[in-house]
């Protein structure tokens, strides 16, 4: 991914735009490195799930640098909180990487442009997000800065940031939404209750960072998207008795 | 050839043993000096390769073993044959390495061809001759440590009692007999109750060479603990724990993870520790916890791309270090196949290069330099020119002589003090 002779400045020149820029300017664009980060992280975690086993490690160090970051957003207070549904807590422990290989490519193409948790609250509530609130965010916040990155990262050969950081991320999203509601079954077929132990331990870790209140499937009741996620419904909730069984036996 | 994935000198240095992502391991031999050309050194040459370890599946999880081979340690050598422990994520083998270079010749109850005789037709006894034959290297399982980690295996060491050693996933530290493979002895566990908390794993873990009471294990939080197996049978308090208090100007968000210690390597004089994060390599004295006595940068230039390196992974990468026989130098390897040595007693160093274009045979290698700002010298590279998937993780010294071997993915270099 690393492209020879790209010059970055991301964090890289942290203090240098804290130091340069006026005020104002200054603030949002560390938010905005900050949040992309934030990001970042959060989209390894989840692809770390689709390999082979992941590396413990790599996973607790993405994890830690996510607490941080909300923790520091937090005490900033960029961050909203959001009321936890009543299945909250059951709901954490849905796979997170299901959602998103749940919502059609449809619904990924739509993501919304968000260039805050504010605008993504209202968005919330007023019932135009679907699937999981970790994954809405993910998804919608992460194309965002395909947008707003190109302001930060203006400084040298915009064209070739914008395009690199935007392939990548493609390829994310390519493997993605390759997998459409209807090859969810064959993609669990595969997928076992191991899944749900490192998802546990991920999105545990993820819920003790105050990140995802996933409202679950259950919410999943819009009628512009009805085929697919109740495809993506039924799918997952026998892939819940299969693992039950497997996890009780 | 596949990417090589360790590298370790035998006790002698008479051997060096790589193992590979594919589950094999390459074994060389150091030839002894030709009397009728004194001035060339012994070089290395392949002596056995063997598949150590197969690819195998979990049925329980669903998710496939990888044969790569995480470590070789040498075990001290006691007889004719050679010994190593190598282990992948979740197995640890005892191979035994042997030379056959006669065969028995005249059996009484069987031909050649190993058939038996028709007992008619034995009419006389005769002795068995030995006869010379063509040098075999054989190498066979001798133990297999298996089921003891739920998590990936990250070191092994053996004890200076010849007898023990340890095996260290991400969480816990097996305490193994050799000639037992059935019972291994849980020495640390780190595993929290809930592993929703869990924030720390441990990366790395080594016997003292000469107390076969203590060993150290380093954490993705940047600290050792050292422990002493006479305190408890479970060592989960530490008898002493060395962390570098942070500086707070340099804190960033990858402040952590740069700390995360890939790799401890115990001096040979048993007084010092070595410790390799991302960006440096600090020496520590056992007697002093706070802070280290010794730090080295291993390419500092790095740390403004921090994020870029975080976005495409390399910030995970896990570096290995060595010390030299004699304790005076130390080596570690960076990206562009560069590798780094470090003189402790006159605090000079030199940046070197493993490549096909840079190093023909005999020739002296040329230091390299990374220029870091400003107006870019010739011969140097600069920071964006690097080549960050050519990365030198796994170095290793010579216990006496300064022959050093370098893994360049899939290449092995070895190089050796000019000769005067």
């Amino acid at each position: 991914m690393f492209v020879r002779g790209l010059k970055r400045k991301c964090f890289d020149g942290e203090e240098d735009i804290e130091g340069t820029l006026a005020g104002i300017k200054a603030i949002p664009s560390y938010n905005l490195q900050r949040q992309s980060l934030l990001d970042m992280s959060l989209v390894k975690l989840q692809l770390c799930h689709m390999l082979v086993e992941p590396n413990l490690c790599r996973s607790v160090l993405i994890a830690n640098t996510v607490r941080q970051i909300q923790e520091e957003m937090t005490q900033d207070g960029t961050w909203q909180m959001i009321n936890t549904q009543s299945t909250g807590q059951a709901s954490l422990d849905r796979l997170v990487s299901t959602d998103i290989l749940c919502r059609s490519s449809r619904e990924q193409a739509e993501g919304k442009h968000v260039p805050g948790y504010s605008t993504f609250n209202k968005d919330f509530e007023g019932g135009q997000a679907q699937g999981s609130l970790e994954t809405m965010s993910t998804a919608s916040s992460v194309q965002a800065p395909r947008n707003l990155q190109s302001n930060v990262w203006e400084m040298e050969n915009p064209q070739e940031n914008k395009g690199n950081f935007q392939k990548s991320l493609d390829q994310i999203f390519e493997t993605l939404e390759n997998k459409s509601p209807n090859s969810v079954e064959d993609l669990f077929s595969e997928v076992d209750n191991s899944y749900y132990d490192l998802d546990t331990m991920l999105t545990g870790m993820m819920s003790n960072t105050k990140m995802g209140h996933c409202d679950g499937l259950e919410t999943f009741s819009s009628p512009t998207t009805a085929t697919s996620s109740s495809n993506c419904k039924s799918d997952l909730n026998e892939l819940d008795h299969i693992v039950e069984i497997l996890v009780e036996s | 050839a596949d990417i090589i994935s360790t590298v370790e000198f035998n006790y002698s240095g008479d051997l060096l043993a790589t193992g590979d992502k594919g589950g094999r391991v390459v074994i060389f031999q150091r030839e002894q000096e030709n009397k009728s050309r004194p001035h060339s050194r012994g070089e290395y040459n392949v002596y056995s390769t063997f598949q150590s370890h197969e690819p195998e599946f979990d049925y329980l999880k669903s998710l496939e073993i990888e044969e790569k081979i995480n470590k070789i340690r040498w075990l001290p050598q006691q007889n004719a044959a050679h010994f190593l422990l190598s282990t992948n994520d979740k197995t640890i083998k005892l191979w035994k390495i042997s030379e056959r270079d006669k065969r028995a010749e005249g059996y009484n109850l069987k031909d050649e061809d190993g058939r038996l005789r028709d007992p008619f037709r034995i009419t006389a006894l005769r002795v068995p001759i030995l006869k010379p034959m063509d040098l075999m290297v054989e190498a066979s399982p001798r133990r297999i440590f298996a089921n003891a980690h739920t998590y990936h295996i990250n070191s092994i060491s053996v004890n200076s009692d010849h007898e023990t050693y340890l095996s260290a996933d991400d969480l816990r530290i097996n305490l193994w007999h050799l000639e037992i493979t059935d019972r291994s002895f849980n020495i640390v566990d780190i595993k929290p109750a809930n592993m929703e908390e869990l924030t720390e794993v441990i990366t790395a873990a080594e016997f003292h060479p000469h107390h076969c009471n203590t060993f150290v294990y380093s954490s993705s939080k940047g600290t050792i603990r050292l422990c002493d197996m006479r305190s408890s049978a479970l060592c989960d308090r530490h008898s002493k724990f060395f962390e570098e208090p942070e500086d707070p100007s340099s804190r960033s968000f990858f402040s952590e993870i740069i700390s995360s210690i890939s790799d401890v390597k115990f001096s040979h004089s048993g007084r010092y520790m070595m410790t390799r994060d991302y960006l440096s390599v600090k020496v520590w004295d056992l007697n002093m916890e706070n802070r280290p006595v010794e730090t080295y940068q291993v390419h500092e230039y790095l740390r403004s791309k921090l994020c870029s390196l975080y976005e495409n992974d390399c910030i995970f990468d896990k570096f290995e270090c060595c010390w030299n026989g004699s304790d005076s130098a130390i080596m570690t390897g960076s990206y562009n196949n560069f590798f780094r040595m470090f003189d402790r007693n006159t605090r000079r160093d030199i940046t070197l290069e493993a490549s096909r274009e840079s190093s023909k045979p005999r020739a002296i290698l040329k230091p390299r330099k990374v220029c870091t700002g400003g107006k870019r010298k010739k011969d140097e590279i600069s920071v964006d020119s690097l080549d960050f998937n050519k990365k030198i993780l796994h170095t290793a010294w010579h216990p006496v002589e300064n022959i050093i071997a370098v893994a360049a993915t899939n290449n092995l270099y070895i190089f050796q003090d000019k000769i005067n």
